[in-house]
């Protein structure tokens, strides 16, 4: 790591400064009511200061290599990517919309956006507060958890750009959306505080795609918050990937509300990062909502990645899934804290929770802590969690067919994380997590698997 | 449905049994606790130097805690701050002197302990179970003890031992659970007063099941007792412990520690029946429970297998634990929870896993009626140097009633590519169609509530010795008395 080491209270000063600085930007753009959550949240901060290992939340994720680092505030003029860097992470969509994003700031260069249905927003949110105060104003910075989680005040207080996706009543998007965020600091650390704000009217269906991704090997840090709202009868698919470099530091919070009958999917892929963590919070707010949250994580060299998941079942009648799988190698850390919290007086819930592991490698490490808090009675919950290596049976079995060892390995490791790899539906995004799949085993046999529709 | 409910309306309703008092002349200290009442215990105790020393480090220990605030919090249960200088640290029953058999012990104690279902002498003649019977803060009489001491075992009160046995007391005390554990262990370890302590030499079968009755009797005392048991290489031991008190409007704190020492292929085998007064329907009143329980499987091929069933107390905080530091070792945790009315409990167990080859079992079943609270809370470690290390844990959880909650809390920590590790819960209430079921074949619907609660509980029930699994089956209906019967 490069950049003078400074403590905890010293990093927390950085990002103060870096905080009178943005204030002093924006003094005459921002609407007051944004001033006001924006100043509120950076004295949260303040007093919250970074968690630490003592706190429940964060036993098993220490934020000492992000206090280290003086990072600064990456600002617009920072940026010297070329669209020949952006194009390899590109998913080869000529007609696919797309936006762009480096270092937290929308880029209408390099997006895409063609034939968005009538009514449809698709922005960057610097644009949108501009022009659709109003629409914002009763969304944004409403349901990410400022009082508890000092990364999500840390990124409220910075907020100034990121994508918002506004989906009006009664419409399909059919092609899916990619919201691409590209950290690249060539000179000094630089933070990315992206703020993200997706609502879907009733009766509407979109796919997003949210994609972090690093265009060269320098540390920076990405602190993005994301809010979606699902309002009643309507369907999102939300794909989560995190594809940074090995010298990345990514902390994300997600918050998503939904309405009645709403389904929402989530799937959370951490493929890269130095140190991922990402909060995923459910509300399930009226009768008939559903969830899925999916997730697979691909940890390797020094890698660490932590998921907690919270789901809250609120009103009765709402039903949640939760798959979360992990392949962890060589000295990678893998954390999964889900909570599935059912309310007093939701009755008639369903809720099931699986976290199922495979380490490799000897220094490997998996922490998992499924929980259930239950306040009503009539409800089916579960949770299972099981960590293990390959079966030495089924390695067995394997060789006595003529497979080498190492083939065999590929085959099961691949095996293991495919009935959760072949259930994504967006034909790049999973072939993007195979590719990283295959290149921990070069060998897998990735390009016959799962058709690609 | 509806008569099920009122079934259990019924249960909430049912009073603790054991919650009479025993008029009985007591000496007692005064409450408060300084270095000056530790220093009166020690020397009440005719405790040897070294002892007292210990005492009085844990003392100190504990008073930095207490001045730093640092009693724990984290638990998922909520009770009123506990005034520590409120509280007597010793109280005992009047005795002249120690009494040298059964006869000589104060027949008004030996009333007590025959109301509640134990009568000394009876199990004296009965050729069947070994029992140390504890009252407040000493112990009152141990039967068996000649038996047993021609097979070498020693079975005493922790007072005797501390006098005969000085250098097996001071070679194992603290040494699985030191006085730096945590708060309410190094509370314990400054004021403990008596307790059980277990001998048995290489290569001995203990032959009958030996058993601790804890009676909290005075007012505003706390019961502090610590038991240790040490199982020589090949031997075994089963133990059993039943606790009750009277029924108090006052919270009364109760603070043990219990270590277990299991040696190359011992076994030892522990049960409990924890009956504390749990506090009436409005909550007020009851024990807090606040235990450190934990095993260390220091030898190869060693077992320590926990089995409790958890009925009473106001606030129950307990985690027997397994540190399976032996190759081979094995730990086990059987566990029926049950909360009603307004009691809380937060139980389960850690196993440590340090040794090759060693297994867990963790199976936890909790119950929740009326508004209580039950939490099960456990950890599984494999350490780096745990190859093969193999634990499976299952946590049910079955809701009686809308008020009540249910939590589960595993932590799971493995760092080790061999190991095999599951874990498995649920929660839900009764199924409908299992009382449908029931019903539609003649049997009522209190009877179908009680065979189900009864099934659910099973894994658990048939770990306990057979003496106390009849037991453990009565106590679960009188807890759950109309649903379960």
């Amino acid at each position: 790591m490069s950049g003078a080491a400074v403590n905890a209270p010293e990093a927390q000063n950085i990002f103060l400064s870096n905080f009178e600085r943005l204030a002093e930007r924006r003094s005459g753009k921002d609407p007051s009511w944004l001033r006001a959550i924006r100043q509120s949240a950076i004295e949260r901060f303040a007093q919250l200061g970074f968690p630490h290992a003592r706190m429940e939340e964060w036993r098993f994720t220490s934020v000492a290599p992000i206090t280290k680092i003086p990072f600064q505030l990456a600002e617009r003029e920072d940026q010297t990517v070329t669209i020949d860097q952006i194009r390899p992470l590109m998913f080869g969509e000529p007609e696919g919309q797309r936006l762009v994003f480096v270092n937290g700031h929308f880029c209408p260069e390099f997006s895409q956006l063609s034939s968005i249905p009538q009514g449809m927003i698709v922005t960057g949110l610097e644009q949108a507060l501009e022009r659709y105060p109003d629409r914002l104003e009763s969304h944004l910075a409403r349901y990410a958890d400022i009082e508890q989680q000092a990364f999500a005040a840390l990124n409220t207080a910075f907020i100034a750009d990121g994508a918002f996706v506004y989906i009006p009543p009664g419409v399909v998007v059919e092609a899916p959306l990619h919201l691409l965020f590209l950290s690249t600091a060539p000179g000094p650390p630089l933070v990315s505080h992206p703020r993200n704000v997706i609502i879907v009217e009733p009766n509407s269906r979109v796919s997003i795609v949210e994609d972090y991704a690093s265009v060269n090997e320098s540390p920076c840090f990405t602190n993005p918050v994301t809010e979606v709202v699902v309002k009643e009868n309507a369907s999102i698919d939300h794909y989560r990937l995190v594809r940074e470099s090995l010298q990345a530091f990514h902390i994300a919070t997600q918050h998503t509300h939904q309405g009645r009958d709403a389904r929402y999917l989530s799937y959370s892929l951490a493929l890269g990062g130095a140190l991922v963590r990402n909060d995923i919070r459910v509300v399930l707010d009226g009768e008939g909502s559903e969830c899925i949250l999916n997730g697979f994580y691909l940890v390797k060299d020094r890698q660490h990645v932590d998921h907690h998941t919270r789901i809250d079942h609120v009103t009765p009648h709402s039903n949640s899934r939760e798959f979360y799988k992990g392949i962890l190698d060589e000295r990678g850390r893998g954390v999964f804290n889900g909570r599935i919290v059912v309310h007093p007086g939701a009755q008639k819930i369903s809720a099931h929770q699986e976290n199922k592991n495979l380490l490799l490698s000897k220094q490997a490490l998996v922490n998992t802590n499924p929980q259930l808090e239950i306040h009503a009675d009539d409800v089916k919950c579960s949770h299972g969690a099981t960590i293990g290596q390959l079966d030495a049976d089924a390695l067995f079995y394997l060789r006595t067919r003529g497979i080498d060892l190492e083939a065999a390995r590929q085959i099961l490791i691949y095996a293991f994380a495919r009935d959760l790899i072949s259930r994504i539906e967006i034909a790049p995004v999973r072939t993007e997590v195979e590719r990283a799949l295959g290149a921990k085993l070069p060998d897998a046999p990735a390009a016959e698997s799962a058709p690609i529709n | 449905m509806a008569t099920a409910s009122d079934k259990i309306q019924r249960l909430v309703d049912k009073e603790y049994e054991y919650g009479f008092v025993t008029p009985i002349e007591q000496e007692v200290f005064p409450c408060g606790l300084n270095e000056e009442i530790v220093r009166m215990i020690s020397a009440k105790k005719n405790e040897p130097e070294w002892l007292t020393e210990w005492r009085l480090k844990a003392y100190r220990y504990w008073a930095e805690l207490e001045r730093a605030g640092a009693e724990p919090r984290w638990a998922n249960v909520t009770y009123p701050p506990i005034d520590y200088q409120a509280i007597r640290y010793y109280a005992a029953p009047k005795q002249k002197k120690r009494p040298r058999s059964l006869d000589e012990v104060d027949p008004q104690l030996r009333a007590t302990y025959e109301k509640l279902g134990i009568p000394l002498r009876e199990q004296e003649m009965l050729a069947g179970v070994a029992v140390d019977a504890v009252f407040d803060s000493v112990s009152v009489a141990t039967t068996f003890k000649e038996k047993l001491a021609q097979l070498g075992i020693i079975f005493c009160s922790f007072s005797e031992a501390v006098q005969e046995h000085p250098e097996l007391v001071r070679k194992w005390l603290g040494s699985v659970v030191p006085y730096t554990d945590n708060f309410f262990a190094a509370l314990n370890s400054a004021v403990f007063s008596d307790g059980s302590f277990v001998y048995v030499p290489k290569g001995v079968r203990c032959p009958m099941e030996l058993s601790t009755y804890f009676r909290i009797n005075a007012a505003q005392t706390g019961q502090f007792e610590r038991t240790l048991i040490i199982a020589d290489e090949g031997s075994y031991v089963s133990y059993l412990e039943g606790c009750t008190a009277p029924m108090r409007d006052e919270n009364q704190l109760h603070a043990a520690v219990v270590e277990l020492i299991a040696l190359d292929d011992a076994t030892i085998k522990y049960s409990t029946i924890q009956n504390w007064y749990p506090g009436d329907e409005e909550g007020k009143g009851g024990i807090y429970n606040f235990v450190t329980k934990r095993g260390k499987c220091l030898g190869r091929n060693s077992k320590i297998s926990w089995t409790q069933v958890e009925t009473g107390s106001a606030i129950t905080w307990k985690y027997p634990s397994c540190i399976l530091i032996g190759d081979n070792s094995v730990g086990e945790f059987y566990s029926v929870a049950i909360t009603n009315n307004y009691q809380q409990a937060d139980t389960g167990t850690k196993m440590i896993h340090i040794g090759k080859n060693t297994r867990s079992t963790i199976i936890s079943k909790g119950i929740s009626a009326g508004h209580g609270q039950n939490t099960y809370r456990g950890l599984v470690k494999i350490t780096r140097s745990a190859d093969y290390a193999r634990n499976y844990s299952q946590c049910d959880s079955l809701l009686l009633g809308d008020q009540c909650g249910a939590h589960t809390f595993p932590y799971i920590d493995v760092q080790n590519p061999t190991a095999q590790m599951e874990h498995e819960a649920t929660t839900s209430k009764i199924s409908e169609d299992q009382l449908f079921y029931c019903q539609q074949r003649g049997i009522s619907a209190e009877d179908a509530v009680s065979m189900i609660v009864n099934g659910f509980c099973r894994e658990v029930i048939r770990e306990l010795p057979m003496e106390f699994a009849v037991e453990a089956q009565k106590l679960l209906g009188i807890s759950l008395e109309g649903a379960v019967g």
